[in-house]
C-alpha cells in the first residue's frame, strides 16, 4: 500500500519548523542589506527544507526509539505506515534539494552552513551524541539555532559577530526551555536508553543548569545591543525580558517537587520561554525596520 | 487485494501523485522567477 503523503510530512516535524521558518525570517529581515522578495522567500524555503530533511533523518534513525514511547509509537515509520528505506531516501533528497536550491539561488556560504546545519542535526546530534550524553539537548539546541544565521548571512554573504549572537542566543535559551518541560511531563526516554538529563542527573541537578543557562543567556541576549548592532528598542526589550527570565527562572532553582505538585513555576518559566524567544527575535526586527525607516538615529 | 483495499491503494497513490505535481510546478515558478531575479541582477 502507498505511503500517505501526509505521513511523509509529518516526518518533516512541521511543529518544530514554524520556529525555524519564524527565525529564519527574522534573521532575514534583521540583517542589514538588501535581499530581492523572491531570492529572500527561497532561502527561507531552502531552510524550512533543509530542517524538514534532518528532521526526517532523525526520525528514520530513531524509529526503533520512537516505538518505545507513548508519544512518539504512532510516528509513521514506528506506526507501520512507511518503508524505513523510503524515510531515509526521502531525508537524503530533501537536504540535498535544500543545499543545492541554496546555493544555486542565494550563495554557497548560506548553502555550507546549512550543509553543516544538517549534518550537525542529522549525524552529530542524533546519531553520535543524543544517545551518549545527559547535555544532548544543549547539543541540540545548535541545530535550532543555525536557522537565524544561515538567514542573515543569505542577505550579507559573510559571517559577523551580529548572526552569530543569534546562534547564541537560541543555543543558550534552549536548556532551559527544553528542561523546564522536561520537569513537569513525564517522559519514557528512561526506557529507552536516552540519558536526558533528569533521569540521569536527577531534578536539582537539572534545576541547577537551568539556573546556570538562564544566567548566561542574559547577557548574550543584551550583547547585540551592548555591542552596537542594534537600537535601544531591542536593547530595551532584552533587558526587561532577559530580567523576567532570571526572575521566572529563580524559583525553579531553589525549590523540589512536593507531593502532588502542580509545578506551576516550571511551567510559568516554559511557557514565558517561548514568549521570551518570539518576543526577542521580533523586537529585532521591529529594531531594523526603525532604522531603515529613520525612526531613529 | 480485495476492491476496498484497491480501492484504498488508488485514492492513495492519486493523492500522492496529486502533491508530486503541485511540487513541480511550484519548483517550475520558482526556478522561472529565481532565473529572472538573477538576469534582472546582473543586467543592472
Amino acid at each position: 500500500m502507498p505511503t500517505e503523503w501526509r505521513d511523509f510530512f509529518a516526518l518533516t516535524k512541521p511543529r518544530v519548523m514554524t520556529l525555524v521558518i519564524f527565525t529564519a525570517i527574522c534573521g532575514v529581515l534583521a540583517a542589514p542589506g538588501s535581499i530581492h522578495p523572491v531570492i529572500g522567500f527561497t532561502a527561507i524555503l531552502a531552510i524550512a527544507m533543509g530542517a524538514g530533511g534532518s528532521a526526517v533523518l532523525n526520525m528514520w534513525w530513531e524509529a526503533d526509539i520512537d516505538a518505545g514511547m507513548k508519544r512518539t509509537m504512532s510516528r509513521p515509520l514506528p506506526g507501520g505506515r512507511m518503508r524505513r528505506e523510503d524515510a531515509r531516501d526521502f531525508g537524503i533528497f530533501l537536504s540535498a534539494v535544500s543545499i543545492v536550491l541554496m546555493g544555486l539561488a542565494v550563495g554557497w556560504l548560506a548553502a555550507a552552513l546549512l550543509l553543516g546545519a544538517i549534518i550537525y542535526y542529522a549525524v552529530i546530534y542524533t546519531m553520535w551524541l543524543k544517545p551518549r550524553t545527559p547535555q544532548n539537548i544543549v547539543i541540540g539546541g545548535g541545530a535550532g539555532a543555525f536557522p537565524p544565521l544561515i538567514g542573515w548571512v543569505a542577505v550579507t554573504g559573510d559571517i559577523t559577530a551580529m548572526p552569530l549572537l543569534l546562534f547564541a542566543i537560541i543555543f543558550f535559551w534552549t536548556p532551559p526551555h527544553f528542561w523546564a518541560l522536561a520537569l513537569f511531563v513525564q517522559s519514557d526516554y528512561a526506557k529507552v536508553g536516552i540519558p536526558m538529563l533528569p533521569v540521569v542527573a536527577g531534578e536539582k541537578a537539572t534545576r541547577n543548569q537551568i539556573m546556570g543557562y538562564t544566567l548566561l543567556l542574559a547577557p548574550i541576549a543584551i550583547a547585540p545591543w551592548a555591542i552596537g548592532g542594534t537600537s535601544w528598542i531591542y536593547g530595551s526589550v532584552a533587558v526587561v525580558l532577559s530580567a523576567l527570565f532570571v526572575v521566572l527562572a529563580v524559583p525553579v532553582f531553589t525549590r523540589m517537587r512536593a507531593e502532588t505538585d502542580a509545578m506551576t513555576p516550571e511551567k510559568t518559566l516554559f511557557k514565558f520561554s517561548i514568549v521570551y524567544l518570539f518576543v526577542l527575535f521580533a523586537a529585532l526586527v521591529a529594531d531594523r525596520v526603525a532604522a531603515y525607516q529613520g525612526w531613529i538615529a | 487485494m480485495t476492491p476496498e483495499e484497491e480501492r484504498e491503494f488508488l485514492r492513495r497513490r492519486k493523492a500522492r501523485n496529486w502533491v508530486v505535481a503541485g511540487t513541480l510546478v511550484f519548483f517550475v515558478v520558482l526556478f522561472y522567477a529565481i532565473t529572472i531575479v538573477r538576469i534582472g541582477g546582473q543586467g543592472g
